[in-house]
């Protein structure tokens, strides 16, 4: 048997939220469309697929979105959690493009709810998937079925030939087989590289090795190998990566939302010495969520432990796996493996220096200790009321920053003036967020850029 | 039929999966209902199973349905929980009563009562007296609402909640609307997954004609029944009198209902559905196709001589349909519209 040519007006590799923007975007314009999605059927979509929402501006409320959220202050809160770094101008074009962005969104059958139970304070900057990401996911499937685009799964990319910035063929592997595949205009929007763990070892070494990836294993980043060799500019610091602590029981791969745990805040986090190494009140939650990653990252063996008592029950978000239990705190420590003696004098030295207040977890209330090193400045309630729990904790990775530069209109920069070569999604959230995360910025990003990415490609492929 | 130990572990495993996802919420009643909840004993997972409608959105928006290792499969297993609620429930015991036999039966007992006596110019009371047919539907019946009352009170119970609770006008009157529109089956308007994950009003608008079309069936013999005990007014009826048309009417959405459900059923995505339970919902489904086909047949042929024949046999598969539907799919109107007043009857509490 011969080996297959694919052939396609636009090609578009990668099968999440930009890909799919992308293809659809091309498609209306009349070119022919095929998406590249690595991931077998079961898995298309992803990361997009364990999302849920993401973040609008607006000016007025709206169906799903309370009050308001105007340009300015989607800005302000880029520039402060990215400490400046992003480019305006890409920025500023995501946000103001993103009302657009769902309303096309809407025309293609996806649909969106008000916030969900228990995450009230996103109900006023954040657009939710009704299903979440993986009903959007099916949304988008389905309109590029009607459409006639080409999707084959099972597609992995492993070439391409790119000449004075213009891409004209590359290499796949299609259900393992080698093939062909020729386009007048290629759209790169296959995600980062957080799930590569060889990569991942290479950046942080062993300690990758303890890493929990959120999110599909299908991001390998091959595609930012691919275009970094043919010259593309990276931007995004290789050695960043967006990440959370979720329970330490987690699979490898794809546990997603479940494994988060909210818990952190209402009790003490301990390291595998039993000691306290962070305020674990030191801002409310949704803010502070993320900075957890890191901080177990680099504690001994990449665990820590959070422990809490029977106070705090039910006062946060309920987690997949059980808490472990114990009726003392030296059978904690016998049932975590921690060293007992060591756990008790963390826990006593903790509940004496605990100050007496009115405790509120809604808000920064004035439970906090005093003459505690690491201090809890919030939400500090002694350990005292049996039966005690703890959850185990893993740095779990979300994303990668490590992406290609593009301008305006999506084109990857570094390849050659005027490029057929456009990226959308993950593979370029660096060039808008360079640090940290706002909740719900990398599907609007995808949302925005994939258009863009979509119709700029389709006008490269007329011409 | 799996162990109901492992059901039930298996119904927990995934609503705590769920819980700490929630992803779903706003799909239909049972995500709410699982929210205020942080266990799920057996008696809560009757509750969500009988709330569920079995519309299957959750399975394909699911990031962790299989081949996921979570393995996530709410509508089927929700599925086998109902069934085995369903027998759990049933009054004074649960009997498996196969269509076939239920109709045998009910032809037997109908032939009985004609004996040998023939009539034509559709002088029904002639073959088989009013008294007989009325004493003994009176007798099914009584026995049916009898089992149903006491069904209903078992799962209530399950609640908790007291019966005054249940009987508040303002939450029996939501919980009727979510019943009557099917609004669970509606998914804010764009109707359901079920059969094949596309969105689809069919399931809902095939259930509408088979529901309201036994309800307007059970309105002509209750408007006949009235004529003849109150005015003296005895069957036959005109063609254009109010029990005819009501039955009539009624049994066209008997004839397209059950067929549309069963046609639907044959292209249905197995993965989302207890395949177990296809002889009892075909046996329904049947059961009251025949009802009405040989209804109608009895009306259009009543003037004929094939009019006694016909009768028996309309009479037998009517008392077949009923002698099953203590124990067969039937029942699931009953779970379900109480599990409704219960979610309702919570919503109006906010969490526990």
């Amino acid at each position: 048997m011969g080996e297959q040519t694919i052939e396609a007006d636009v090609v578009v590799v990668g099968g999440g939220n930009a890909a799919l923007c992308a293809a659809l975007v091309a498609r209306e314009s009349g070119v022919s469309v095929t998406v590249l999605e690595s991931a077998p059927v079961e898995y298309r979509g992803g990361n997009s697929r364990h999302t849920r929402n993401m973040r609008c501006m607006h000016e007025t409320p709206t169906n799903v979105l309370t009050d308001a959220y105007i340009e300015d202050e989607y800005f302000s809160d880029l520039l402060r959690v990215t400490e400046g770094n992003t480019a305006e101008n890409l920025a500023r074009l995501v946000i103001r493009d993103s009302p657009q962005a769902i309303q096309w969104m809407k025309s293609y059958g996806v649909r969106f709810q008000p916030s969900l139970e228990g995450t009230l304070h996103l109900s006023r900057t954040n657009a939710f998937f009704l299903g979440g990401g993986k009903a959007l996911m099916n949304a988008y499937y389905a309109a590029a079925h009607q459409r006639g685009i080409r999707v084959l799964y099972n597609a992995e990319v492993t070439e391409l030939h790119i000449r004075d910035g213009k891409f004209k063929s590359g290499r796949l592997l299609l259900n393992g087989q080698p093939a062909e595949f020729r386009a007048k205009a290629l759209v790169a929007a296959s995600g980062g590289f957080e799930s590569n763990l060889e990569w991942l070892e290479e950046v942080w070494g062993e300690a990758a090795r303890n890493f929990i990836i959120r999110g599909t294993p299908y991001n390998k980043g091959k595609l930012i190998k691919l275009l970094m060799g043919q010259g593309a500019e990276s931007v995004g610091d290789p050695k960043q990566c967006h990440a959370v602590a979720v329970d330490g029981r987690a699979p490898k791969f794809d546990g997603g939302i479940v494994t988060r745990l909210d818990c952190l805040p209402l009790g003490i986090v301990v390291n595998k010495r039993a000691e306290r190494f962070y305020d674990e009140g030191q801002d409310l939650w949704p803010k502070r969520y993320a900075i957890w990653g890191r901080l177990v990252a680099e504690q001994a063996d990449q665990i820590a432990w959070s422990i809490i008592d029977s106070k705090v029950m039910g006062r946060f978000m309920p987690s997949v796996f059980p808490p472990i239990p114990a009726a003392s705190i030296r059978d904690l420590a016998l049932a975590l493996a921690l060293p007992a003696q060591d756990l008790e004098a963390t826990v006593r030295e903790f509940n004496l220096a605990v100050r007496p207040g009115r405790f509120d977890h809604q808000i920064l209330d004035d439970c906090r200790t005093e003459g505690l090193n690491p201090p809890k400045s919030h939400w500090a309630q002694a350990i005292d009321l049996a039966p005690f729990y703890g959850y185990p904790l893993r740095p779990g990775i979300t994303f990668t920053y490590l992406g290609v530069k593009v301008n305006e209109r999506a084109e990857v920069q570094g390849l050659g003036s005027r490029t057929n070569v456009f990226a959308a999604g993950e593979i370029m959230a660096g060039n808008v967020v360079g640090k940290g995360y706002l909740a719900g910025l990398g599907m609007t990003i995808g949302a925005v850029f994939g258009r863009i990415a979509g119709r700029e490609a389709a006008r490269a492929a007329a011409q | 039929m799996q162990p109901l130990s492992n059901l039930i572990a298996e119904g927990e495993r995934l609503m705590v999966i769920c819980n700490a996802c929630r992803y779903c919420e706003g799909y239909c009643a049972v995500f709410p209902a699982m929210e205020r909840r942080l266990n799920f004993s057996e008696t809560d997972l009757n509750y969500l199973a009988n709330l569920c409608h079995n519309c299957a959105e959750c399975y394909y928006s699911c990031q962790y349905a299989p081949p996921h290792e979570f393995a996530v499969n709410v509508p089927q297993v929700f599925a086998q929980i109902r069934a085995r609620s369903y027998q759990n429930y049933a009054w004074p015991g649960f009997v498996r009563v196969g269509a076939w036999w239920a109709v045998t039966a009910g032809i037997i007992v109908a032939a009985w009562l004609a004996g040998a006596r023939s009539a034509a110019g559709a002088n029904f009371y002639a073959v088989i007296s009013h008294e007989a047919m009325v004493a003994t539907f009176a007798f099914v019946s009584a026995f049916i609402l009898a089992a149903y009352v006491a069904g209903f009170l078992r799962f209530w119970r399950e609640s908790g909640e007291s019966l005054a609770r249940f009987f508040q006008p303002s939450i029996l009157l939501q919980a009727a609307r979510d019943a009557l529109w099917l609004k669970n089956l509606d998914s804010h308007g764009v109707g359901c997954t079920y059969p094949n994950q596309q969105h689809s009003q069919a399931r809902r608008r095939f259930h509408h004609c088979t529901f309201y079309g036994f309800l307007l069936c059970l309105a002509s013999t209750t408007v006949a029944a009235a004529y003849h005990s109150i005015f003296g007014w005895q069957a036959p009826h005109a063609y254009f009198s109010v029990p005819v048309v009501l039955g009539t009417l009624g049994g066209i959405g008997l004839l397209i209902g059950p067929v549309g459900l069963y046609w639907l059923k044959r292209r249905r995505d197995t993965a989302i559905v207890d395949i177990k339970q296809d002889s009892m919902d075909m046996s329904f489904l049947a059961l009251l196709f025949l009802t009405s086909l040989t209804g109608l047949l009895l009306l259009a042929l009543r003037e004929t001589t094939a009019m006694g024949t016909l009768l028996r046999i309309h009479l037998g598969i009517v008392l077949g349909l009923f002698l099953t539907l203590p124990y067969g799919k039937f029942v699931h109107g009953i779970y379900r519209s109480a599990a409704l007043v219960r979610s309702v009857l919570e919503a109006s509490r906010g969490k526990d």
